[in-house]
């Protein structure tokens, strides 16, 4: 059970207040990009390419200016001159904004029109010629690194192939050591499919430049505002685009996910469009130029293995990764971790060894790959880690409950330092098992199993105990382009003691403007109501690198907390003054201070926050307000358990998600009712890969699949009737013990409903399916290992 | 060649020309200026445009503007009264049934048409009678609890808790 320390009128930590944001979206008065609407925008439209990989012989605008409102019409050389043309990611490496001879992957910007009307923009777009010289490209990243594949990044002088960076961690040699000696190893390839984020709101922007100002005000779908701004400014301040005079707007996002964390070049055409005629410019892309085109997510082929003893003690873990990153390296990671926190990879189990390895490789696809929703890579690991638990289990014949108990961390093994450097903060992966095994009924479901295991029905039990890995981060290690990745935090209270709180983070759905307002209300008594929380405007909001990876609680909301405490502390210097005691004689609830021992003589915050503009003690700054800057000490480590339990159909076999239950565990929660949503839509985001979303690539570098026809994102039909709780192991360093919750389900509940069908499958000697597992995948399965029975056709 | 239409949306006449290729969304959106109704995809998959067409759910996207001449629509912004919210936007507000926002005004109009024809829904009627409508954030449980939640109200009938149940 949560426990509250306030009032449900104050509503801070723990009660399940409804959202504040919400009555703005019910009436339809939500902002989000596309709704901004400023006079004389102009529209842009993109060209993109038909092909993978290409050379421009010709691009012939002289049709497209001819229609009546077409101003302009850009390409990569027109950007070449403002040297415009490249753009640095995230990773250090370089994307094009426009190209000026070769086209890297199908779907590639390769013009931009600009017009006065939306339409006269796209027969604008249909009416550019583009003559291309088509090459043959590199789609399977296992063969870009042949002698005889064709370099792709020509544009760097010294690239002799199609590498682009190598990273391990771990004991290698110990590792290896172990596997040699070892009673028994396991071994799986597998594949993390390249999927999208597909939020149901694609990115777009206006961009407003003032000529006479030399002033930029940009509205753009982005999940770090400051981050952005401050890229635009590195790329474009030669210029004259300095930082001062770009103002970023982050209105309401559609959802975000990670994939508005990267620019996209159509931000910066925009831009460059705008500063060069002078007017607002508005792009907004369509649903398949957004699938087709922007960052995609996970594509790691990963060879796992581990090594144990015939009872079931779990001894190493060795990992192998090739990375897909398309033609450029633009993942949206720190930038001292090329994967990410792939290297939480040995999960919840307590392993004395371990090796990791990961390959990148350029590929004539889509870059990327952005964290979605997801702590960079944590997915592919938990994935990694989780699938090969099941298979030792299944090797040596033992339950994978019984399995995970064996080699879980234990509760008092925390700070638990791991083998491949990580500092767990804390943890009870017991508690959350043995509470998830009791909500599924998880004996009698074994029973029910073996029972119609014996009719020849399908039925199949899967569990995935993770770990996650969030809140970057410490600044000693934690950077995007060397800003460290603290995050920020200002409230200001009106004399009338209501207040604005302001943050360098940024919600897309997640709930801040009533989740930060509790924490404030905890901390200060004022009621949350009573909180108004802005995001998103670099002019008024302090500096901080956004929301994504579960970093928002961990470090804006500890940032919320310490702002807070400055001002309590404040409050009661000015309480002593006014009630005449010394500060030691006064002793807090939530929203007052008294006299000890004398409560009839107290304060409440109000009276306080009015005295410090009217009545503040000589010598006092006046005013109620605090700033703070938090850098986290160390990551959070939220952790889960969650059980699935599938029906496969034994003609058809379609797959039936009977139960899912899961208990995640974030620390203490802020909003019980929100904390939930978190996990029911995150739980949907991971049936999606597990079972539904993939995007496919033909051998020409076609992408199959590039609209939300074929691209199959869960309806409320796919989705199951998610059941979840929790248990609560408060992070030691966070000011009020919270780890943070939205990812967690898209990490964790991907493994288990594999688990779940690979389990069904198991009398006929199946150890292993790649996700998306669909009926197809059974039945090519299971015709290979000889058990059909049935002559169905393939088709 | 523009076309001069007449139409109702939300009680309100507006008379205005257009191009035959208008898409409806469009012109609500843009030339009628109500930008609650939204656009997620291109190929009428995602049902973030969804409103009412003389009291039929559609996906705007899908109506060209001149066929929608003479016809009463019905968008997000037109279903509180003055007594206040819809029951369908309580629902949804109180049962946390939207994330970001997005897709809840396209939801909320198909859900609206689906309580008309179905007062008192299951569950799986309610999933598949929203199955065309696509949501990202929130796992669609709250969704379906909100819908419920509205068909209730609709009815008269005791409200269901809006808290949130754990496995404990």
């Amino acid at each position: 059970m949560i426990q509250c320390k306030t009032s449900k009128e104050i509503s801070g930590m723990g009660h399940s207040m409804k959202r504040k944001e919400d009555d703005r979206f019910i009436h339809g008065k939500g902002n989000y990009t596309d709704d901004v609407k400023l006079p004389g925008t102009l529209y842009m439209d993109i060209v993109r390419s038909p092909y993978a990989y290409a050379k421009i012989k010709n691009i012939d605008s002289s049709e497209a200016l001819k229609i009546p409102g077409v101003l302009a019409v850009v390409t990569g050389k027109d950007l070449e001159q403002y040297n415009l043309h490249w753009m640095p990611t995230l990773m250090s490496d370089t994307q094009m904004v426009l190209p000026v001879d070769t086209v890297m992957y199908q779907a590639q910007e390769v013009a931009a029109v600009i017009a006065t009307e939306k339409y006269i923009a796209r027969d604008a777009r249909e009416a550019v010629k583009v003559e291309y010289e088509v090459m043959k490209p590199v789609v399977d990243p296992f063969k870009s690194l042949d002698a005889d594949a064709p370099i792709l990044r020509t544009d760097k002088p010294d690239k002799k192939d199609n590498h682009i960076w190598h990273w391990e961690v771990g004991q290698k040699e110990e590792t290896e050591k172990i596997f040699q000696e070892a009673e028994v190893t396991v071994k799986e390839q597998m594949h993390i499919p390249r999927i999208h984020v597909a939020s149901i709101e694609t990115c777009g922007c206006v961009a407003s430049y003032d000529k006479v100002d030399n002033h930029l005000t940009m509205y753009m779908t982005t999940q770090a505002p400051h981050a952005i701004r401050t890229v635009f400014a590195l790329v474009a301040g030669h210029v004259g685009l300095t930082e001062e005079k770009i103002r970023v707007i982050s209105p309401d996002i559609g959802g975000g996910f990670g994939g508005k964390v990267p620019v996209y070049p159509g931000y910066v055409i925009a831009i460059a469009a705008s500063f060069l005629i002078g007017k607002p410019v508005k792009w907004i892309e369509d649903r398949s130029e957004n699938l087709q085109a922007d960052s995609f997510a996970r594509d790691y082929h990963i060879t796992a293995e581990l090594a144990g003893t015939k009872d079931g003690k779990i001894l190493a873990t060795r990992m192998k990764v090739l990375a897909d990153h398309g033609y450029t390296d633009a993942s949206a990671n720190p930038s001292k971790f090329p994967t990410g926190m792939f290297s939480i990879g040995t999960g919840s189990y307590d392993y004395p060894n371990a090796f990791m390895e990961a390959d990148a490789v350029y590929t004539n696809k889509p870059p990327g790959g952005v964290a979605y929703r997801c702590s960079f890579r944590v997915t592919e690991a938990v994935h990694a880690i989780e699938r090969i638990t099941d298979r030792f289990a299944l090797e040596i014949g033992k339950d994978p409950a019984a399995l995970r108990f064996q080699n879980f961390i234990k509760k008092e093994q925390f700070p638990y330092h791991s083998p491949t450097g990580w500092e767990y903060d804390s943890g009870d992966y017991e508690a959350g098992l043995k509470l998830a095994m009791k909500g599924v009924d998880y004996d009698n479901l074994r029973i029910e199993q073996a029972e119609k295991r014996k009719k020849g029905e399908l039925m199949g039990i899967g569990l995935s105990t993770f770990t996650e890995i969030v809140g970057a981060g410490p600044s000693k290690d934690f950077d995007i382009l060397g800003i460290k990745m603290f995050d920020s935090a200002e409230i200001r209270v009106h004399p009338t003691g209501k207040a604005i709180a302001r943050f360098g983070t940024k919600s897309q759905g997640q709930g801040h403007e009533t989740t930060y307002a509790q924490i404030i209300a905890e901390e200060l008594g004022i009621p949350a109501k009573d909180i108004q929380i802005e995001e998103g405007d670099t002019d008024t909001a302090p500096y901080g690198l956004g929301t994504y990876a579960s970093r928002s609680t961990p470090t804006a909301g500890a940032a919320a907390v310490m702002a807070a405490r400055k001002l309590r502390d404040k409050a009661k210097k000015i309480a002593a003054y006014l009630l005449e005691v010394s500060e030691d004689d006064l002793e807090w609830e939530p929203g007052k201070f008294s006299v000890k021992g004398a409560p009839e003589k107290s304060k409440t915050i109000q009276e306080i926050i009015f005295a410090s503009y009217t009545n503040h003690p000589q010598g006092m700054e006046a005013g109620f307000e605090a700033t703070h800057y938090y850098d986290p000490p160390n990551l959070t480590f939220p952790s889960g358990a969650y059980i699935c339990v599938v029906d496969i159909d034994s003609d058809t076999f379609e797959i039936k998600v009977r139960r899912f239950v899961a208990i995640d565990d974030a620390g203490h929660i802020i909003n019980p009712m929100i904390a939930q949503g978190q996990v029911h839509g995150g739980l949907t985001q991971g049936i999606a890969p597990a079972m539904y979303e993939e995007l496919i690539y033909d051998d020409d570098g076609n992408i199959l699949n590039g609209t939300l026809m074929d691209y199959l994102v869960p309806t409320a039909v796919e989705s199951p009737s998610w059941e979840t709780g929790h248990t609560v192991t408060p992070s030691p360093h966070h000011p009020i013990g919270a780890k943070g919750i939205g990812e967690s389900p898209t990490v964790g509940a991907p493994p288990a409903i594999a688990n779940a069908i690979v389990d069904a499958l198991k009398p006929y000697g199946i150890t292993h399916l790649d996700i998306p597992i669909t009926p197809y995948k059974i039945f090519k399965a299971l015709k290979e290992k000889g058990v059909l029975d049935k002559n169905i056709v393939e088709s | 060649m523009k076309k001069e239409i007449t139409l109702k949306i939300n009680g309100e006449e507006f008379t205005k020309e257009v191009e035959p290729r208008t898409l409806l969304v469009h012109f609500i959106r843009e030339d009628i200026g109500m930008t609650g109704t939204h656009i997620g995809c291109d190929t009428s998959s995602c049902g973030a445009c969804t409103i009412l067409i003389d009291g039929k759910s559609a996906k705007s996207c899908t109506v060209l503007a001149v066929q929608a001449a003479g016809k009463e629509i019905t968008t997000v912004e037109g279903i509180a009264t003055t007594e206040g919210a819809h029951p369908i936007q309580e629902g949804f507000k109180e049962n946390h049934g939207l994330h970001c926002g997005f897709c809840t005004p396209g939801m909320m109009l198909r859900a609206i048409e689906l309580l008309e024809k179905n007062p008192d829904p299951t569950e799986e009627e309610i999933r598949w009678g929203i199955s065309g409508n696509l949501c990202r954030c929130t796992g669609y449980n709250n969704i379906v609890k909100s819908i419920k939640y509205a068909g209730a109200k609709l009815r008269g009938d005791e409200l269901p808790s809006t808290e949130p149940v754990f496995v404990e």
